[in-house]
């Protein structure tokens, strides 16, 4: 894309892209330092990230002024107009995304009395599938790449069929054993945290094949998680 | 459509009636046709092979750099290009399905069906009532004073004009502000009962009261005719009109929806002029 006959135009647009591959480099550190401190049960990086989560906020604030400003400035048409938009959008998905980081971070401290080995190995390649997610679509977006955020979008799925299985494990568990139900219910809400930083990719993927082709996308979302419609049956005793 | 995290919301499929309120383009006849339509001054060739389709009671903007070919464009739709010695306009425009340029067509009948407001008011060194009162006496509109009188006051109405000079119909339309004087020029326009209004650039010597108040008028009109305007501002051809065309070097570029024009244009050279990337 050409540059603007008004050079302040574009650095208009420049600063917003450049405030949200910010917000985007935290909410990406927030969520690997969240998903080892689960694995270590390491409540000293916990408190850190609960306390980072406010630089998150503030960047979503200044981006929204700074995408204001510039509506009233240039009233933004077409490309333009799909860039600012969506750049108040995503900085929204990347805050959600900070604050559920944060809420991974806090159960670290209900953590701490230990849990089963296999489901927390399984909560944390589900973390670093979210955390690649989130990689690769800021990617997508830094460098307008549509067929990469289609990849994104696509692979939601894994998430998703990893989120059930946990779920019905953690079910298991706490059939078997209703000593373990307050362990397996913080963990089921961090597995659940996690499938939500993995639609919130998602939604950040859709905005930027609305940026970039000014349609939205056309295909049925994948949907492989159906922990919603499964059934909780208590056996007979 | 998805989970509570929301999702873009373009691109949602409308039933026929939301279409139909949200795109009234699509529910129009067409009013004004040209078919491969090629103008030359001298040697030099101005615009190339349009086709484009105007549809009746709307208002279609045209935009486009200077020397686009979008005013030369306007002038053929009432024969503006025949005071233009060394102008040759090839190609069919019908207005109605009637072919405006074959022999029998009194141009001045076209004229007067065919209404034009240029940039700058240009109100006759005259009195309000006889500069709005010239058009319909010299073609015979009127068959009476008290109908002339009529005609006066609904113009003068419709233009939104008539109640700040109600009580001096007598002065000369020179006297009037500038907004004003290009209210007046619309109302001679409409005195001769025309089908088609042709607007070019109508609001670029005005204020943006000014300007919003013929906007505004341009809105109510185009329920009696349909409007042509040509403007330089993007954000009022996104404003009041439904459909826009671009022209470039004497092409017509891309035609469409003006929501659609400026939110998701299909030509490059489209987006490149609207977003202000021209170089």
């Amino acid at each position: 894309m050409s540059d603007h006959i008004s050079s302040a135009y574009d650095e208009d647009l420049a600063a917003l892209k450049q405030m949200l591959a910010q917000m985007g480099g935290l909410a990406e550190e927030q969520l690997g330092m969240a998903i080892e401190a689960m694995a270590r049960r390491d409540v000293d990086t916990a408190d850190d990230i609960i306390e980072a989560d406010e630089k998150i906020d503030a960047l979503e604030m200044a981006i929204e002024e700074r995408a204001v400003v510039t509506i009233a400035k240039r009233q933004p048409v077409a490309q333009d107009l799909r860039q600012i938009m969506v750049a108040i959008r995503i900085s929204s998905d990347l805050e959600r995304i900070g604050d559920l980081a944060k809420n991974i971070a806090k159960r670290t401290h209900a953590l701490s009395g230990g849990a089963p080995r296999r489901i927390m190995t399984g909560l944390k390649r589900m973390g670093h599938l979210a955390l690649e997610q989130l990689q690769d679509v800021l990617d997508a977006y830094s460098s307008d790449n549509a067929d990469k955020a289609m990849e994104v979008w696509r692979n939601d799925e894994e998430i998703d069929a990893l989120y059930n299985s946990i779920f019905r494990e953690l079910l298991t568990y706490m059939m078997e054993d209703p000593r373990t139900i307050g362990l397996c219910t913080h963990l089921l809400f961090g597995a659940k945290n996690i499938e939500r930083i993995g639609d919130h990719c998602t939604n950040i993927a859709e905005n930027i094949h609305y940026m970039i082709n000014g349609t939205a996308i056309e295909e049925e979302r994948p949907k492989k998680d159906q922990t919603s419609m499964t059934p909780f049956e208590v056996p007979a005793k | 459509m998805n989970d509570a995290t929301g999702s873009v919301n373009a691109g949602i499929p409308l039933s026929a009636e939301e279409m139909s309120k949200i795109a009234p383009g699509l529910a129009h006849d067409i009013k004004i046709k040209s078919s491969d339509v090629e103008v030359h001054y001298g040697d030099k060739q101005a615009l190339f092979d349009v086709n484009l389709d105007i549809p009746a009671n709307q208002v279609i903007a045209l935009i486009g750099p200077s020397g686009c070919g979008k005013s030369t464009y306007m002038r053929c739709l009432n024969r503006m290009n025949d005071t233009i010695d060394i102008a040759r306009v090839t190609g069919t425009i019908e207005i109605d399905g009637v072919d405006i340029y074959q022999k029998k067509i009194d141009v001045v009948e076209l004229r007067a069906r065919v209404g034009m407001v240029f940039q700058k008011p240009n109100p006759f060194p005259k009195s309000i009532f006889e500069n709005v009162a010239y058009g319909p006496k010299i073609h015979g509109l009127a068959a009476s004073k008290s109908d002339m009188e009529e005609i006066v006051v609904e113009s003068l109405t419709k233009a939104g004009l008539f109640d700040e000079v109600k009580d001096r119909l007598e002065a000369p339309g020179t006297g009037l502000s500038g907004g004003q004087q290009q209210r007046l020029c619309i109302a001679r326009a409409i005195a001769t009962k025309p089908e088609v209004i042709l607007m070019d650039e109508p609001c670029s010597a005005l204020d943006p009261i000014a300007t919003a108040k013929i906007e505004e008028l341009i809105d109510e009109l185009k329920q009696n005719y349909t409007i042509v305007i040509v403007t330089h501002s993007m954000q009022q051809a996104a404003r009041v009109s439904q459909m826009t065309a671009f022209f470039h070097l004497g092409y017509l570029v891309e035609v469409g929806e003006t929501d659609q024009i400026f939110t998701n244009p299909q030509d490059k050279r489209t987006q490149d002029y609207i977003t202000g990337r021209f170089g």
